[in-house]
């Protein structure tokens, strides 16, 4: 019997398990996953929940539902990754062997990397929603909220799923103006870029969106600390923004475990062929999802597009053949944008997000970098796609890598 | 892709003003990228960091982040955005002729 062992059973983790038992003989090949928490989130749902327009019940389910029962969940802490040995210790004492190792453990959010940050104030004045516990907060701290100035703040690039900030800024002014309190709420956005967004033409229209809804953009904006009671944070070259309300979207990090196994960067990212994933350290090593170092969004999507490739890799790989260098980065976010509307954008490691139809070229019914209620519609049925059809492994006719087909080249001005 | 002369070279550029080939960097292109960006003259100070990013990427294939120059280097991120304001980690890239950091995507 051979054995691959999946750390993380999150959104990559599941989907691969879901793959591996579609196409491994496991009469031939024992699969293991492990992860901590037996609760899997639908991240995308925390940017709704702090206005009420979702429910914890639609986002929380049990890992083990989306699990192949042919496959062992082991709930336990991943205590560390020994490369040289191919083994895993967890902390209940077990060590597991492997033939070949899946990393999918994601990232998190790390407040307390940040002076001031998740102190006194913490769940006060200060708040974030890219967890569950935090946006379930947020919602009841906006109930009561009187109104003021509201700030939003990237910590560090990268973030998973890179237009949540801006989607809830845009949430936040549709639901202020229904509340009839617009007017007492200013809304900034702080972060470290120098514009909404990474690439030109997407940052232009997206920027654009944010202007008209009066949200302000305070950009190249590094956070060194926040200073809790005088309620302002400040940037590494002594810019000071004041808050009544600050939502933090704190450092994301990897686990600490591909770190101490030295797969990673200085965040724990892990050093990966970007078309295959194939650890950059060890030959029977993949890692899968946010947990990479690769130059696209860290989103469900991604992990999607790039895990349709990996299992025909994979296939390969074990019956002896090379890998081939197929994944292209394809990342495809529906960006909501309040009063019913969304954007979305479609685009890989060498080509920005460009406007056009998706996913047929021409038709859509996607429009690519526009704001319409179709886009909404398609971010909102993204949930259930999630849970009946990506997580139980069940395959989607969309071409896995980028098509061009359907965009139309522009230039900002 | 498009080529610029920077301190009398010719080098090929991409749309942001980054070199596309590190090999074709010399001291000089970096006293004038510098000048872009509005370091009127590079200190010893400038030049560790330079070094840094330089031998980090030649390893790497990649311009180091913010947070891999702090941890490198030995200067301090407040440091850094003294030397090179605003973007640091962006702007020494450019000056020290590497690709944009692909830290933020
Ligand atoms: C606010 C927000 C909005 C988002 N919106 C979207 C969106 O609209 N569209 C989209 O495509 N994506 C979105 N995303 C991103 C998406 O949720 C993630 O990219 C995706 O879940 C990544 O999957 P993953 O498997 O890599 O990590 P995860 O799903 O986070 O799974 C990692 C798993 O590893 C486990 N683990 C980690 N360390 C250990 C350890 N030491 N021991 C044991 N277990 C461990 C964790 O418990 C977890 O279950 C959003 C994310 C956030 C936070």
């Amino acid at each position: 019997m051979k054995k691959i062992v999946i750390l993380g059973a999150g959104t990559a983790g599941t989907m691969v398990a879901n793959r591996f038992s579609k196409m491994l003989d496991l009469n031939q090949w024992q699969v293991t996953l492990v992860d901590e928490d037996p609760i899997h989130y639908y991240q995308a749902g925390y940017i709704f929940m702090p206005f009420g327009m979702q429910d914890e019940k639609g986002i929380v389910k049990p890992k083990k539902k989306y699990i192949p029962s042919s496959m062992n969940l082991v709930q336990a802490t991943i205590k560390s990754i020994e490369p040289e040995n191919n083994r895993v210790s967890l902390d209940n004492g077990t060590t597991l062997d492997y033939d070949y190792l899946i990393v999918a453990t994601g990232c998190d959010i790390y407040p307390e990397e940040t002076p001031g940050l998740a102190e006194h104030e913490w769940g006060k004045s200060i708040h974030t929603f890219y967890n569950l516990e935090g946006a379930k907060k947020l919602q009841q701290k906006l109930q009561t909220w009187q109104g003021g100035r509201l700030v939003v703040n990237v910590v560090e690039n990268p973030i998973k799923c890179p237009v949540a900030p801006m989607e809830f800024l845009m949430l936040a002014d549709y639901w202020f103006t229904k509340r009839g309190m617009r007017d007492k709420v200013e809304l900034v956005y702080a972060t470290p870029l120098p514009g909404a967004f990474t690439k030109p033409i997407a940052s232009k229209m997206i920027g654009d969106l944010l202007d008209k809804k009066n949200i302000k953009v305070e950009s190249e904006f590094y956070v060194e600390r926040a200073e809790p009671d005088a309620k302002k944070i400040v940037s590494y070259d002594e810019r000071e923004v004041d808050y009544d309300l600050l939502v933090s979207i704190p450092v994301n990090k990897g686990a600490d475990v591909v770190g101490e196994a030295g797969l990673g960067d200085d965040l724990n990212f892990a050093y990966v062929n970007k078309h295959t994933f194939l650890s950059d350290k060890f030959d029977n090593i993949f890692v899968l999802g946010d947990a990479a170092n690769v130059p696209t969004s860290k989103a469900g999507s991604v992990a999607h597009y790039s895990i349709d490739l990996f299992g025909e890799n994979f296939e390969r790989y074990i019956n002896g053949k090379e890998l081939v260098p197929e994944f292209d980065g394809h990342a495809n976010c529906f960006v909501e944008s309040g009063y019913g509307k969304g954007v979305l954008i479609d685009f890989n490691y060498e080509q920005q997000p460009l406007p056009g139809t998706f996913p047929i070229p021409g038709i859509g019914p996607f429009q690519l970098l526009k704001n319409t209620r179709i886009n909404h519609l398609g971010k909102l049925s993204f949930q259930w796609m999630y849970w009946n059809i990506l997580m139980r492994g069940l395959h989607i006719p969309l071409p896995a890598n980028m098509v061009m087909a359907g965009k139309k080249q522009v230039t900002v001005n | 892709m498009t080529t610029k002369v920077i301190a009398g070279n010719t080098v090929d550029v991409n749309e942001e003003g980054f070199l596309t080939n590190p090999n074709e960097w010399n001291k000089e292109i970096a006293a004038e990228l510098a000048k872009e960006e509005g370091i009127d003259a590079l200190t010893e100070s400038h030049w560790t960091v330079i070094d840094f990013c330089r031998t980090s990427a030649a390893d790497s294939g990649k311009a180091p982040t913010l947070r891999a120059i702090t941890s490198g280097s030995g200067v301090s991120t407040k440091d850094l955005f003294k030397l090179f304001p605003k973007g640091p980690a962006k702007k020494v890239a450019k000056i020290s002729g590497l690709g944009k950091p692909e830290g933020c995507v």
